[in-house]
């Protein structure tokens, strides 16, 4: 047998023993997944249970250095390790913007004392991060940013606001793009900076949405001194970072084109049910049918486009492709979902079979073609990176 | 196994491009249609093809070929696309020889094969009836008659049927049309008495003939497969047979699609280069993701028929749905994008559009596909 057949023998055998039943079950909305944090909210004790077994092996973070709190597995092992949590139906035992991006911009731009500072306390769950990115007047151009940095002795004095910051209410540190020189192009000028959320000057306000749900935050910096130290990267350099981190934000939005664990075309059978074999609405019927084959489609070239990266051949814009093809593809399995589910779908409260599921859903699903780049911004990058137009 | 092409494939895919852009480029299709050529296709250029080893890529060692699978010949009909090369690779190849190769004895294979794969021999399917793709709706009747059986009536839109030596044609041996079970796979000499072939040309200057059989005696040695069973082999014949069509639907998608970029960074109207105005940058920027989700789809299904998995007929329903709805729009964006000249015979797009809606309804196109693909996946 050879390394990563054992490994994989190993892994399979270890996840079947740890991974609780109940983390095994599809998830139900946002609120079943496990975020961390100072003040962690777990719906099931299991769901700390499971965080902690993980993260006892560093495979919260697998890819990471075993030095930082990571499993330092190879990109074989990674790749292996989560095909087995996908046979077995694993949930991903801790998620945020900790993991998926400070992380790896931390990687690869953070000083060694910030890695020892903030990386292991990520792969643990300890600290919930969250980005700020957006503003008011700084959205698909966000590089018009103009919170602001004066750099005084031994901090960055820091003033402004952001919008639309995930989980801002919840979050424990925030990683902030703000404006440390105004002499410059706007992409020059622009830093990276962690802090806090507890520091004094902070203030949060959650932000109700179609959805009836608050997952973003206006937040607001009122003199908040930030120590020199939490600078990450050059300073006034640090619209590389953003940028670096946006091709993440993009990749992992466009995991929503993946599809949910259960099928549209199983809930429409179930819904509707079947005339000599066929989905009883033919014109509901046709457009599922496009719809799993688009979803089919996309997935192959995750997977495609993913081996060639591998073997260092990879495609430019690939983030942008995926997070338009992805989110556009949620966007109407969204919208065919509340015509499978029929009227009651509308629901908002009261009735248990409802309760407002379906339309919610749906509703925040308008959002994943506006966070993090537009479509119409993504296919601008490709016109001009990809295309040369 | 990951979805990418190995050194070897690269190598013959490059290969491909080179020998084509010289020898089989558009203005050779050109010169065929203007030329009225009586064959279609050029057989000096057939022979070297086959010297080549094309003839017999997907064909095993044992009958002469490369044993090199459908990835290969995919690879080489995605080329054959961006040059709307003609040659009978479709109808003797990528369908005859695969059938022969499914479900042919061993005699079959033996005697045919290796003539196959040396382009010394062109075979063909003689399936269609009606005006729409529809094995199973398969009339034409095979009576029993001693040994033998007495086949009678008309196929069309048969490939390249007027220069095929040897004809396979589905025939209905019991039942009635509409079932599956009951139709057998003949095979004919087109020489052979009361068999007669009608040249058709098709839009896109290539043949598909009408094939008349008036009283044809074939013998228990003809059938190709078991009596009655031929649609399992039709099958299986007909996922190779769209999994190939579509990597050429995707050779001629990218051909069309890069022609236009490159016109709309030329073209200038109002003083400025149309391609910078974002209603034409929004399409083509969503016709590249459209077409590498193609791409993926292309390779995922031959590797699949290659590998013997078990989703090939999901995934080639799959795969030429998707290419005949990308071809179709890509095809019809790079003529408007083109604007007046797209319209001209002069002008090469013509071809590119004329190819692509043939080889989408070959063997069923995107309505039949997608609701094949429906129904495989169970609703």
């Amino acid at each position: 047998m050879s390394d990563l057949e054992q490994f994989r023998a190993d892994t399979r055998t270890w996840l079947e023993e740890n991974c609780p039943e109940t983390m095994r079950q599809p998830l139900m909305d946002e609120s079943d997944m496990v975020g961390g944090g100072r003040k962690p909210t777990f719906k099931h004790p299991d769901q700390k249970l499971w965080m902690d077994r993980m993260a006892a092996r560093g495979w919260t973070v697998p890819a990471w250095p075993k030095q930082y709190g990571g499993g330092g597995l190879d990109k074989h092992e990674v790749k292996i390790l989560s095909e087995e949590m996908w046979r077995l139906q694993c949930r991903l035992p801790l998620q945020g913007m900790g993991i998926s991006m400070l992380g790896p911009a931390l990687l690869e731009y953070g000083s060694e004392a910030q890695k020892q500072q903030h990386l292991p306390k990520i792969a643990k769950g300890d600290i919930w991060w969250c980005q700020g990115y957006s503003e008011p007047g700084a959205g698909s151009d966000l590089a018009s940013l103009q919170t602001k940095a004066e750099e005084k002795d031994d901090h960055f004095l820091v003033n402004g606001s952001k919008v639309w910051t995930s989980g801002a209410d919840k979050a424990d540190w925030i990683f902030c793009l703000v404006r440390t020189d105004n002499s410059g192009t706007k992409h020059h000028g622009i830093s990276f900076l962690l802090f806090d959320m507890a520091s004094p000057g902070v203030t949060v306000k959650p932000i109700l949405l179609i959805s009836g749900r608050s997952p973003f935050c206006e937040t607001f910096f009122d003199d908040v001194e930030v120590p020199k130290e939490n600078l990450m990267g050059e300073q006034d350099k640090g619209w590389a970072i953003a940028k670096y981190l946006l091709t993440h934000e993009r990749e992992m939005i466009s995991g929503f084109g993946r599809g949910a664990n259960k099928k549209l075309c199983e809930s429409a059978v179930e819904a509707i049910g079947l005339e000599n074999g066929r989905l009883a609405d033919p014109i509901l019927r046709a457009d599922i049918a496009k719809l799993e084959l688009n979803t089919l489609a996309f997935a192959k070239t995750m997977e495609r486009i993913g081996d060639e990266t591998k073997s260092g051949k990879g495609l430019g814009a690939a983030s942008s492709i995926f997070k338009y093809y992805g989110t556009e593809l949620n966007i109407t399995r969204c919208e065919l979902m509340i015509n499978v589910q029929g009227e009651q779908a509308m629901g908002w409260e009261g009735d248990a079979y409802t309760d407002g599921h379906f339309a919610r859903t749906w509703l925040r699903s308008k959002g994943n073609s506006i966070e993090g780049g537009t479509s119409e911004v993504q296919l601008n990058i490709i016109a001009k990176r990809v295309l040369g137009l | 196994m990951p979805l990418v092409l190995n050194e070897e494939q690269e190598m013959l895919k490059h290969a491909a491009a080179g020998f084509l852009a010289e020898k089989a480029p558009v203005s050779a299709l050109r010169k065929l249609r203007d030329d009225r050529d009586a064959d279609g296709f050029s057989r000096p250029l057939w022979q070297e093809m086959a010297e080549m080893g094309w003839a017999g890529i997907a064909i095993p060692e044992a009958y002469g070929g490369l044993e090199y699978g459908y990835v290969g010949l995919g690879l080489i009909l995605e080329e054959m696309g961006r040059h709307l090369s003609i040659s009978p690779l479709q109808s003797s190849v990528m369908v005859g020889a695969s059938l022969i190769n499914i479900g042919g004895t061993e005699d079959h294979k033996q005697s045919l094969l290796p003539a196959v794969a040396a382009g010394k021999l062109l075979l063909t399917l003689a399936l269609q009836e009606g005006l729409h793709h529809a094995p199973e709706k398969t009339a034409l009747k095979a009576t029993a008659d001693g040994d033998n059986f007495i086949l009678t009536g008309k196929k069309v839109m048969v490939m390249d049927a007027h220069v095929a030596d040897k004809i396979i044609v589905a025939a209905r041996t019991n039942g009635e049309a509409g079932d599956a079970w009951g139709i057998s796979l003949f095979l004919l000499d087109a020489k052979a008495r009361g068999v007669s072939c009608e040249r058709v040309i098709m839009v896109d200057s290539r043949n598909s003939g009408n094939v008349l059989l008036d009283n044809v005696v074939a013998s228990k040695t003809d059938l190709i497969g078991e009596l009655n069973g031929g649609m399992a082999i039709l099958e299986q014949g007909l996922n190779i047979a769209n999994a190939c069509l579509s990597a050429e639907l995707l050779g001629l998608s990218l051909q069309a699609y890069e022609t236009t970029i490159e016109y709309l960074k030329q073209r200038k109207q109002f003083g400025v280069l149309i391609g910078s105005f974002q209603a034409l940058q929004h399409r083509a920027a969503d016709m590249f993701a459209e077409l590498e989700l193609c791409k993926s789809m292309v390779l995922a299904t031959l590797k699949a028929i290659d590998q013997g998995d078990e989703d090939v007929s999901l995934m080639a329903a799959g795969t030429k749905a998707k290419l005949c709805e990308v071809a179709e729009r890509v095809t019809n964006e790079a003529v408007q994008m083109h604007g007046g000249i797209g319209m001209t015979d002069e002008f090469d797009m013509g071809f590119y559009i004329k190819r692509a809606r043939v080889a989408q309804q070959t063997f069923g196109g995107y309505s039949y596909q997608l609701d094949r693909f429906a129904s495989l996946n169970g609703f």
